[in-house]
């Protein structure tokens, strides 16, 4: 296995002469779980499906497991093997989803399964992203958060080296995706390079090894997530209640002797203490702020 | 192959389990046999009933609705839900998907066939044709001409920009060719150009292919060239075939054009 997933160098899209994608470089490691954030129209969707091999580029280069995804595009490649190979190694879970309204989970996930040289089980998989007690449901019976595990179980059916999930968990209620995200952390500990687009900053963050901020068809910055924007060493915020009830705070780079000194002038326990970095949200918004 | 296939029985099923269209469908090419044979219940002359000129123009047109209309209407409605984005990203081979579409229009169309004959058989004494060479001349005038359709069903697809458009792209299309073709009117009866017209499209030379089979011998002088001219039916449905399957293959989309 190559030691990058996705290298990308340059890449620009125009869409009726105005730039989407505006000289965009990004490398995924092979098995990380790398986040893009970004606003929309940010050129983020634009980005990974030129990855997933969707869309034609104008510029720049891209590789995706070592093959460069405007192969697909060339003429006579439909039935070339070399591009199914390709295919049988990228799992995609799309933003829309199309539907087969009459066909059971069952049926759908056993066929696409049938795509692919080494599939993992159908019952397995369907199991796997909590779909058990409705693999026999037609699939236009299912909700939103049901017929989106349905797209993942479609997306990993053929065990892909790489996996793109765009918006994966957009409609979730809260349970549903915490057990999304074990799922998601289950297929990185098999192996599996997770590239994932989201709104949520609370997912990025529990989720990702490191997470890409794109504005204005740029990445303009790639950390982890604790890292990001200088997160980790911006000042803290510390506030707490004097003893007359007023809140007070204070921003400091150095917290810990802050809390020190009050705690000698409180003899003891500070009343409503906190301390607080700024959030990967703040960081976030600052940053899309200060770019837009 | 086996996926071709398994793609056709996924087809077919999901056909069978959508009842309205079932119904509508299948059943549609037996009422109308029912209301025109109803209506005309005189002869066409020497011995010979309406309904025996009807049910060529109803077996035509349950072909062309099998093949044009249901995939030029289908495919733009799959394209616009994303089912043919989500096949693309898949290592399926794209004949595949063509494949499964082919297997359900076939089904269809034999199904809807042999319920139109059986239903005008018992209510119309439709008499069938006596001869092997004429079973021969039906079979390839209906697989030719269901051939001809598909295509034109797929390369018609491209046009409609949105699955709610596609019926009324489609539907005007299907129902003109119908009334110009010889499908509800003896075809000699209609004005000249409009036979000029209709000869243009496949659905009059199926139409006189299937006359052949289900007329007597004897009616081949009352066709516009003067006999039923096999040979030109075969040609001008091969012509079809291959117009639509250069534009199938040069316009195929995807992808809607949002998609980009």
């Amino acid at each position: 296995m190559e030691a990058t997933a996705i290298e990308v160098n340059g890449l620009r899209k125009l869409y009726g002469g105005t730039a989407a994608v505006d000289g965009l470089d990004l490398t995924v490691r092979s098995g990380e779980i790398f986040a893009l954030l970004g606003p929309n129209g940010a050129g983020k969707t634009t980005t990974v499906e030129i990855l997933e091999g969707y869309r034609r580029r104008d510029g720049g280069q891209v590789s995706v497991l070592g093959v460069d995804p405007a192969v697909v595009h060339g003429r006579g490649t439909r039935t070339d093997p070399a591009v199914r190979r390709w295919r049988e190694r990228v799992g995609i879970v799309l933003q829309g989803t199309g539907e087969f309204d009459e066909l059971t989970v069952g049926e759908v996930v056993t066929h696409f399964a049938r795509f692919y040289p080494a599939p993992d089980d159908p019952a397995t998989v369907i199991d796997r992203v909590g779909l058990s007690a409705k693999a026999r449901a037609r699939t236009h019976t299912l909700s939103g958060g049901q017929k989106r595990r349905l797209d993942v179980a479609l997306g990993i059916i053929g065990r892909p080296e790489l996996l793109f999930l765009d918006e994966p968990t957009t409609g979730f209620d809260p349970e549903a995706r915490r057990e999304f995200w074990a799922l998601i952390r289950d297929l990185a500990r098999g192996g599996t390079t997770i590239v994932l687009t989201t709104h949520y900053l609370e997912e990025a963050e529990t989720l990702a090894d490191r997470v890409g901020v794109i504005t204005a068809g740029r990445l303009i910055a790639v950390d982890t997530p604790r890292e990001l924007g200088n997160r980790a060493s911006a000042l803290a915020t510390v506030s707490w209640r004097t003893p007359e009830g007023v809140w007070e705070r204070a921003q400091s780079a150095t917290p810990t002797a802050l809390v020190a000194d009050l705690a000698a002038r409180f003899g003891g326990e500070v009343p409503g203490l906190t301390v607080t970095r700024p959030t990967l949200e703040d960081i976030y918004l600052d940053m899309i702020g200060a770019a837009a | 192959m086996g996926l071709g296939l398994r793609q056709g029985v996924l087809e077919i099923r999901q056909f069978l389990r959508s009842r309205e269209q079932v119904m509508f469908t299948l059943a549609f090419p037996a009422i109308l046999i029912l209301v025109f044979g109803s209506i005309f219940s005189g002869e066409i002359g020497n011995g010979v009933k309406f309904t025996q000129y009807f049910v060529t123009g109803m077996i035509a047109t349950g072909l062309m609705t099998a093949g044009f209309q249901a995939l030029a209407i289908q495919i733009p409605q799959e394209r616009d839900r994303g089912v043919l984005k989500r096949l693309l990203g898949t290592p399926m081979p794209r004949w595949v998907y063509f494949a499964g579409k082919v297997l359900m229009v076939a089904f269809i169309a034999v199904l809807e066939t042999v319920i139109l004959l059986t239903v005008a058989t018992l209510l119309f004494d439709l008499d069938l044709p006596d001869t092997g060479a004429k079973w021969l001349t039906f079979l390839w005038v209906s697989a030719l001409g269901i051939t001809a359709c598909t295509l034109c069903g797929v390369a018609f697809s491209s046009l409609a920009r949105t699955g709610r458009s596609a019926p009324a792209v489609v539907t005007p299309v299907a129902l003109i060719l119908q009334f110009i073709s010889g499908v509800f009117f003896v075809f000699t009866s209609l004005p000249g150009w409009m036979q000029n017209v209709a000869s243009l499209f496949p659905l009059k030379w199926m139409c006189q292919g299937l006359r052949a089979v289900f007329l007597p011998e004897s009616f081949g002088p009352r066709e516009p060239g003067g006999s039923y001219d096999l040979p030109m039916v075969a040609l001008v449905l091969s012509v079809w075939c291959l117009v639509a399957l250069v534009l199938c293959l040069t316009t195929f989309r995807w992808t809607t054009k949002r998609d980009g």
